[in-house]
């Protein structure tokens, strides 16, 4: 043993060690709820003030409060439970995580070493049931490998593809006293090398196709989003520079601005018709941090039929898995994007791309969002677009649940900048967006952070407005309130001959009432002439408020792609009467 | 097309299967192979055979080897998907290299009585299983070789008096002198 001063400053419990990782590793906030095995962590942090704890009301907000947290920020989103339930609970937001690529930094207590395996209180196989939904996670059974894995359990969250991982620290280990290991390099799997550089080879296939493309498009996702602002501000450099025509994946909008010229609005499953029809017969396609979901893509055999596909990607598991493509470039979207700029540019060779511009026109003429005014109930689609109008102009941030009112914020609230929409894309978990907001609300005290809700999905996580209240997060949780389940009832009646089972919420609680009891403020509109005067109230309060705003209940999100339809094959809002879906549908009732 | 109403689309592919060895080194940490196995289980993968042992145990080393099926897009798609995981140093598709050895031991156990022994000895001796143990109404024959030949052995003790058969799975490594 050495007796030097700074062997002893670096002597300290494993529950010390995690706190001071944290601190090294530029952790300002943390989110979790205490328990039995992670007592002697919860003990350290009563104890310093570099690390704000959040406390939640249910780990799973704790979860997507650190992945909205982590969505804003591009710093990753730690999180601190108990075993046993506590990790339970977190498996939702860690599978939410994997899904859209967020780097999360799990850290769970365990039972001791010596129960492990016993069937002890709140213990369960934490790491055995969070294997599949992290991108890896450790189980550290030795104080000795604490401080290294806790640096790797960083370095793997927030390198390469980013994703959850997980630390299951038992509680004798907590006590155990050893010696803490600043970050080093060497602290990482020497088996694990993310590949940031593009092949030159490959760039320069990507360069030929892009130079002599007559209906070209660009497709981004959440990857351009991950690789930072840079990266988002070297796309838009290269929009400019092709003259493309751009489209992004739910999880990408933001990282190209919705008010540019070359925007076709997101595509998929409900995206605009110019965007789908463009992916569908364009003949050069650029692929950029995007994973060919099955929402997207529609039917895969007729999926852009004529196409030479280049698709940029960190993740060599994303080429080829549900398309075959041309050239692919396993690399950072923004170091590739670079590349590829430089290149084009050197190229010197600007496709005239006119013709396709002209008749990308006379698709966006189609007016593929378009929705019937009324004056006597708002349309969903008219309050998204009235908040958006009201929210100008401030430093505003969108969260969403899952469902309809998450597709017509993707469609009519338009996006500048990057990070500053958070939505559960991949898993599509309702609950999300109002403990996303929260934590987007610790990141950014100052900003505007809006919730677009649905009735339905809000009450998942409703119990976190007690930790906005408790925690001074003034967060505005904008409901569409239509009483359904919107999007199970628009499939029951597309596909299930109308029979609406359990889609409707026959007891609605009182949302102002709610609002009051948890201590937040609680507003509700009826009337489109109403709805301007009460967003404006809503802005300017500063607490946590729940807005029932009341719409119409049986409005459906359109356009929309039908199962089995490619991309041409859309329904349009206009043609989607009950003869024109009973017809797109033609096949009977299946499985979803 | 009679595609079912489904928020899915379900296609049917009908590209043809096809049979590959992978070889996989990991570090030899806890729960390297549940990773493995629960990739494959989790998305649906097929496992033929697989057989895991340390076999660097300076560098904690081990090397699984997994025969497996599927379509070319799948195979591909498997071999990404074991080298992303965390563990995974390298994964080689034996198949594709054309140039690996694959070879399987087994334990075969054979109960009989006067011409059935003598012909289990005979075939025994054709295939070059060497007798591990007897008694007098048993042998259990040890055989080394490729999968095929393992399965023909057995298949022939099986009318003679097959009692029960214990395979290692395969293990491959690539001829010449360049390893992993």
């Amino acid at each position: 043993m050495s007796d030097s001063k700074s062997h002893d400053a670096n002597q300290m419990t494993g529950a010390a060690m995690i706190v001071r990782a944290l601190v090294d590793h530029g952790v300002k906030h943390i989110f979790g709820y205490p328990g039995g095995a992670v007592l002697p962590i919860y003990d350290e942090i009563f104890q310093q003030g570099d690390v704000e704890h959040i406390l939640v009301r249910h780990e799973q907000g704790a979860g997507h409060a650190a992945e909205g947290y982590a969505r804003s920020t591009g710093k990753p989103g730690v999180v601190l439970v108990t075993s046993g339930p506590g990790a339970t609970n977190m498996v939702t937001p860690l599978a939410d995580a994997l899904m859209d690529s967020i780097p999360l930094v799990c850290i769970t207590g365990q039972v001791p070493t010596h129960l492990i395996g016993n069937d002890a209180f709140q213990e369960c196989d934490t790491v055995g049931i969070t294997r599949p939904c992290t991108k890896h996670n450790w189980l550290v059974r030795d104080i000795k490998d604490l401080p290294k894995v806790l640096h790797e359990a960083f370095y793997v969250a927030t390198t390469g593809r980013p994703g959850p991982v997980v630390v299951d620290v038992p509680k004798d280990v907590q006590f155990a006293t050893g010696t803490y290991t600043p970050p080093r390099k060497s602290d990482v799997h020497v088996s694990y090398k993310p590949q940031t550089k593009g092949d030159p080879g490959q760039i320069r296939k990507a360069i030929a196709l892009m130079a002599n493309a007559k209906r070209p498009v660009i497709y981004t996702g959440g990857g351009v989003i991950n690789a930072g602002s840079d990266a988002s501000q070297t796309l838009r450099a290269l929009v400019e520079a092709t003259g493309f025509p751009i489209t992004s994946t739910l999880m990408g909008l933001g990282a190209y601005p919705a008010s540019g010229k070359n925007w076709l609005g997101m595509l998929g499953m409900h995206g605009t018709y110019e965007a789908n029809m463009a992916m569908h017969d364009c003949d050069v396609m650029l692929c950029i941090g995007a994973r060919f979901d099955d929402r997207i893509t529609g039917r895969t055999d007729a999926f852009s039929p004529g196409s030479k596909k280049i698709h940029i990607d960190i993740d060599p598991s994303s080429i080829n898995k549900n398309i075959r493509v041309d050239v692919p470039i396993i690399g950072d979207a923004g170091s590739v994007m670079g590349d590829l700029l430089k290149a084009f540019k050197a190229e010197g060779k600007k496709p005239k791309i006119d013709p396709w511009w002209f008749e990308i026109g006379r698709w966006r003429a189609r007016n593929s969002l378009a929705y019937k005014k009324s004056d006597d109930v708002i349309l969903p689609q008219f309050a998204i677009q009235r908040l958006f109008e009201a929210t100008r102009g401030h430093d505003t941030y969108i969260t969403t649940e899952v469902g309809q009112h998450q597709m017509w914020a993707a469609q009519f609230f338009g996006f500048e900048e990057p990070h500053r929409w958070m939505t559960s894309g991949g898993l599509g978990t309702m609950g999300y967006g109002l403990p996303a907001a929260l934590g987007v609300q610790v990141a950014h005290r100052d900003s505007l952070v809006v919730d677009i809700a649905g009735d339905a999905s809000v009450q998942m996580t409703m119990q976190e407005m007690s930790c906005a209240v408790q925690h001074d997060l003034p967060i505005k949780i904008f409901i569409l309130n239509n009483q359904y389940m919107g999007m199970v009832r628009q499939w029951q009646q597309l596909l299930h001959g109308n029979r609406l089972s359990h889609s409707y919420t026959e007891a609605m609680p009182d949302f102002v009432k709610l609002a009051e009891a948890y201590g937040g403020v609680g507003m509700q509109v009826f009337k489109p002439g109403d709805l301007d005067g009460a967003l404006h109230e809503m802005i300017k309060v500063k607490k946590p408020v729940l807005f029932d705003c009341r719409v119409a209940a049986l409005e459906n999100c359109f356009p929309m792609i039908p199962s089995g339809k490619a991309h041409n094959e859309m329904l349009l809002p206009a043609e989607a009467n009950d003869d024109a879906t009973a017809k797109a549908f033609a096949g009977g009732k299946a499985l979803v | 097309m009679n595609q079912p109403a489904s928020a899915y689309f379900m296609e049917e592919r009908h590209d043809p299967n096809e049979t590959h060895t992978l070889s996989v080194l990991v570090a030899n940490e806890p729960g390297v192979l549940a990773r493995v196995i629960g990739l494959f289980s989790g998305r649906g993968y097929n496992i033929e055979s697989l057989t895991v042992s340390e076999t660097e145990s300076q560098k904690h080393v081990s090397r699984i080897t997994i025969v497996t099926t599927g379509t070319p897009m799948v195979i591909t798609q498997i071999k990404h998907q074991l080298d992303r995981m965390i563990p995974v140093y390298q994964v080689v598709d034996m198949t594709m290299t054309g140039r690996s050895i694959e070879r399987e031991l087994a334990m075969v156990k054979v109960k009989g009585s006067g011409d059935q022994r003598i012909e289990a000895m005979r075939l025994a001796e054709v295939f070059r299983a060497r007798v591990v143990d007897a008694t007098n109404e048993s042998f259990v024959f040890e055989i080394t070789g490729a999968t095929s030949k393992i399965d023909q052995f057995v298949n022939l003790m099986r009318p003679i008096g097959l009692v029960e058969v214990s395979r290692t799975g395969v293990a491959a490594i690539s001829r010449g002198p360049e390893g992993m």
